[in-house]
């Protein structure tokens, strides 16, 4: 179907219609933000992808853009992917949300789902896990290893869900250890190794000994090793690589089980679309192992905190909990809901320090 | 040894020959470093310079080159009249960022209201808000002699975290689940810079890039000011003597590049990207220098320019998609590029000869 | 906050920048403007993170990332000193083309661990109080930063070679007219601040993050420009921008860590209004400009017969 005219109303027709894909096999597409090896956000997306494709063989063809700016360019290289015959597109960050929602109404029959953002359409869907339920967790773990009560957070954007990770960490932080105080470094940027450092080195300069990484690469980790002493997580991906210490558990995106199970749906013709928000029960949200630094008794209590999680008999936001002013925000027993989680702009009572905006 | 002799005017045919042959030796080297990847080497380079234009989807990437190379036209041809004169503009991606902020903010602040004269008042205001940014180093520069090449680099970074800041919020969206960025303008219609032709990329902002081209050809040739930058350009002394005012000339080329990357800006932020947001810019500004010194500071190589570096891009996610060659690997490509374009200046404007160096 | 770890951290944080301000600083001082930092930094990056990952030791690692970078900045050198094309442009494609050569080589690096560069054990000094800790318990680089910046002051300020430099960069048609070549000694120069910048990369991924990652720069290089500019030309100046700007940084994010609120993008946008600042009052003064700003910066030479 070679085009040779530029007419107006061909290349509109041609752009709603799409190519149907002429083999059997699911076409599915990746778009990342970063590059497929930053060692972390990306880097995941892109390890469950490849994990999609060795479970479905030749079922599936996979293909991935690595470095996309987010806006205009998005939106090119998804017309591309559909134009191609891709039948099933993830754009994996938020900054895609527009062009994917744009993209999806001109391809009805390309399928697509977003990640970590809040529309939907009828051939867009969306996904996120619920990071919090293992900040929990991990809070739990910070509380208990901290011998100086002072944990560090290196926080990328001052956004819901980063709102969410500190005030999960510092609620189970502080159940586990009253005395524990948390210290907020934002850096304003998902991706900058040598900032990551810099923050990891001003926390610990602070007395800081456990730190919890909110932003992309590997770097705190790197800089904990370093230094020695400190304890650290995975973030993103389990980054056994600094395993036993200084990463002593980590938070993991699981995408991989929800790529097998959308791209089947697909498969099965049973897709559709819907607005994903998964946590550990589901297997969104993978936590590391624990390694043999933590106490016996602790690494219990972390599993139990686990545990109960997954069964939902806890949830991480449980009254009675205040705002930072003082101000009450849930009464004894009762469960933040969804939608406030989701808009999440204030930090409960105790950390200290304000969110920039 | 080969001696370079410079020619008393630069040739045309080597300028117009050279173009195509650093093409084709970007190909070779390209290819030997796509074979080293283990890709298909000739497969790789027609997916990148062939298909996009003429290939299988030419339809709709056809009118994506346009939209990747109108910012870099219009910026460019801006920067080239600058450039020519011997003002060094090298900061327009703090102009266009801030044009973006100042044409987006009018809508913003407009919205929800519709109006048929909202889009023209932002293209007014992404124009003015690029011009006064390029302001800040014409100032510094006609007052205090400050050297434009650093400040203009150096706004550029202000502008950026101004951009941060903004858009987490002034221009944060109220709607937006507390995510940074402003509403989106594509669903605003009175600010939309939306296609004109459905399915061409054709927007105002390429209308803009090609009237610019025209506009810059138009004085170069024709008008006292272009005369004036030509010949401050290539002889500073004489220009002074024929009663060239250096401040006017610089504040000139400054307002006038900044202005359009201004007007880049807001065009990009109304049509293709949407919206505001910390990662809004891509490197149009300084891309746009490469561009305009490709299209050797001539508005018609400038726009033949700027359609080359939009295929390699264009060219370069598809052959990423298909072929499955790393972001990384059409980089290094598109700097070889570059390389090769620059090193085939030296034969428009130099003689090789063979021979011994004279003793100096 | 602790002003002891304070100026250690500054000290650390500041090192790849002011390397590669200093290597820079002599290409300008030189007359040639090379917008290429950024593109040599990444590539000293990954030269010496691969060679000390690959010999086990991280100063073979330092010497490979110099020597990388040197090498890409032979590209630069050939394209403007020899083929005389725009430097401006031709720097900018430098960096285009050093990340993404960069990420090329680096695919099989990223997740590994370098070799540790030890911090040198200085005896006695190293116990002095508060400044033992400040000054005397760094690795050799940071050392080696200082002394590149006395052996730049010197060779610039005391030595014919120097004065050699100077002239080139002052007025290239002059310097050629009295026999001197112009533009070996701008290669000579280009390559010095490749090394430099190669060094700062290095110390990049080997001691200050330390790890591989693409594009781990993230504008490092640009900083560094900015520094010789505020530094107008002046070796311990330059020493004094980098260690404001590293200052600045590292002195916001302790301000956080501690629990001060700060408007963290103004912070983070006064190193450029303040080197602007700088630019204006020293330009303003006509005759200290003259002075310091090479006359021939970004010009192109060229022999003519």
């Amino acid at each position: 179907m070679k085009r040779r005219t530029l007419l107006a109303s061909a290349a509109a027709a041609a752009l709603i219609a799409g190519k149907v894909s002429a083999q059997d096999k699911v076409k599915v597409g990746f778009v990342l933000v970063g590059p497929k090896n930053d060692g972390g956000w990306s880097q995941h997306h892109y390890e469950s992808a490849v994990k999609m494709k060795e479970h479905f063989g030749d079922a599936v063809e996979l293909v991935v853009q690595e470095s996309v700016p987010e806006g205009a360019d998005a939106e090119r290289v998804l017309t591309q992917m559909a134009l191609a015959g891709t039948d099933l597109i993830f754009t994996t960050s938020f900054g895609y949300m527009d062009a994917t929602a744009n993209v999806a109404a001109k391809f009805p029959k390309v399928k697509f789902e977003h990640a970590t953002g809040y529309k939907t359409a009828a051939n867009m869907g969306n996904y996120s896990a619920r990071f919090y339920e293992g900040r929990a967790v991990m809070g739990h773990i910070a509380g208990k290893m901290t011998k100086s009560n002072k944990i560090g957070y290196i926080a990328s954007f001052p956004i819901p869900e980063v709102i969410r990770g500190i005030n999960s960490t510092y609620i189970h932080a502080k159940k586990a250890n009253p005395d524990v105080t948390i210290s907020v470094v934002w850096l304003f940027t998902w991706f900058d190794p040598a900032k990551e450092a810099d923050a990891t080195q001003a926390l610990i300069d602070q007395g800081v000994d456990v730190i919890l990484a909110h932003t992309d690469s590997t770097a705190p980790l790197a800089k904990m090793k370093e230094h020695g002493g400190v304890y650290g997580f995975g973030q993103a991906a389990d980054m056994a690589e600094y395993a036993p210490e200084p990463r002593i558990s980590s938070i993991i995106d699981e995408w991989a089980p929800y790529y097998i199970s959308q791209v089947q749906s697909v498969m099965d013709g049973t897709w559709e679309a819907k607005a994903t928000w998964d946590g550990i029960a589901e297997g969104m949200v993978g936590i590391g192992e624990f390694s043999d630094v933590i106490p016996e008794d602790v690494r219990a209590e972390a599993e139990a905190l686990k545990q109960s999680i997954i069964d939902k008999s806890y949830h991480p936001f449980t009254g009675p909990l205040n705002k930072q002013d003082g101000s009450p925000w849930l009464a004894e027993g009762e469960v933040a809901d969804d939608g406030a989680l989701a808009g999440l702009d204030f930090y409960v009572e105790g950390v200290t320090g304000d969110i920039p905006n | 040894m080969i001696r370079l002799d410079r020619r008393p005017d630069p040739s045309r045919a080597w300028s117009l020959a050279t173009p195509p042959l650093a093409v084709l030796a970007t190909m070779i080297a390209g290819g030997l470093l796509f074979a080293a990847l283990g890709k298909p080497p000739v497969e790789a380079i027609r997916t990148i310079f062939w298909d996009p234009v003429f290939g299988e989807f030419a339809f709709y990437y056809r009118g994506q080159l346009l939209v990747k190379a109108g910012p870099l036209i219009l910026i460019a041809t801006g920067l080239s009249l600058g450039f020519r004169a011997g003002v060094w503009n090298i900061g327009a991606e703090g102009q266009y960022i801030i044009g973006a902020l100042c044409g987006a903010g009018v809508a913003l602040a407009a919205y929800p209201m519709e109006s048929a004269f909202l889009f023209p008042l932002m293209v007014v205001a992404g124009a003015l808000g690029g011009w006064a940014w390029a302001m800040i180093p014409g100032i510094l520069r006609t007052k205090f002699n400050t050297n434009e090449i650093l400040t203009s680099l150096l706004l550029v970074y202000v502008a950026e975290q101004l951009m941060a800041k903004m858009s987490f919020g002034l221009l944060r969206n109220p709607e937006g689940s507390g995510f940074p960025g402003s509403r989106n303008l594509q669903q605003y219609p009175s600010a939309a810079n939306s296609e004109l032709i459905a399915g061409t990329g054709m927007h105002w902002g390429i209308v803009a890039a090609f009237v610019a081209v025209i506009f810059a050809h138009v004085l170069l040739n024709r008008h006292i000011m272009g005369f004036n930058i030509r010949l401050a350009g290539q002889a500073p002394r004489a220009a002074k003597f024929s009663g060239v005012q250096p401040a006017r000339l610089i504040l000139f080329c400054l307002g006038i590049s900044g202005a359009l990357a201004g007007m880049a800006g807001l065009f990009e932020v109304a049509g293709p990207a949407g919206q505001i947001t910390p990662s809004f810019n891509v490197g149009y500004g300084f891309t746009a220098i490469i561009v305009a010194f490709l299209g050797r500071l001539h508005p018609v190589g400038i726009l033949l320019a700027g359609l080359l570096m939009a295929l390699t891009y264009v060219g370069g996610e598809a052959a990423q998609a298909n072929l499955g060659l790393p972001a990384a690997a059409i980089q290094a490509f598109q700097g070889m590029l570059l390389f090769f374009l620059l090193a085939g200046d030296v034969l428009t404007n130099f003689r090789l000869r063979l021979g011994r160096p004279e003793v100096a | 906050m602790n002003p002891e770890l304070l100026l250690s951290a500054l000290m650390v944080a500041s090192t790849p920048i002011l390397l590669a301000a200093i290597g820079e600083l002599v290409v300008e001082k030189a007359g040639v403007l090379n917008l290429g930092v950024e593109g040599m930094m990444i590539v000293g990056a990954i030269c010496g993170f691969a060679v000390a990952v690959e010999t086990q030791n991280p100063y073979l690692g330092f010497l490979g990332g110099a020597a990388g970078a040197a090498a890409l900045s032979m590209i630069f050198a050939f394209l403007t000193q020899v083929l005389l094309s725009n430097q401006v442009a031709t720097g900018l494609a430098l960096t285009l083309f050093g990340l993404g050569f960069s990420a090329l080589i680096g695919q099989s690096y990223s997740g590994q661990k370098p070799p540790a560069t030890h911090d040198l054990w200085i005896p006695l000094l190293r116990d002095i109080p508060f400044l033992g800790p400040v000054l005397f318990r760094h690795d050799l680089m940071v050392y080696v930063s200082l002394a590149l910046v006395a052996l730049v002051w010197a060779v610039l300020t005391r030595t014919r070679i120097g004065l050699v430099l100077r002239a080139v960069g002052e007025n290239h048609d002059a310097a050629h007219a009295l026999g001197y070549k112009v533009v070996r000694i701008r290669i000579a120069a280009i390559a010095f601040g490749g090394a430099c910048a190669g060094l700062g990369g290095a110390y990049l991924s080997l001691v200050r993050v330390p790890q591989w990652t693409e594009g781990m720069t993230a504008g490092a290089g640009w900083i560094a420009l900015a520094i010789v500019v505020f530094a107008s030309w002046r070796p311990w100046r330059v020493l004094l921008g980098a260690y404001l700007f590293g200052g600045i940084t590292v002195l916001q994010l302790n301000l956080q860590a501690a629990g001060a609120s700060i408007p963290v993008e103004y912070l983070s946008m006064s190193p450029y209004l303040i080197t602007i600042l700088v630019l204006v009052i020293m330009s303003a003064d006509r005759t200290r400009a003259a002075m310091n700003a090479p006359a021939s910066l970004g010009r192109p030479f060229h022999a003519a017969a």
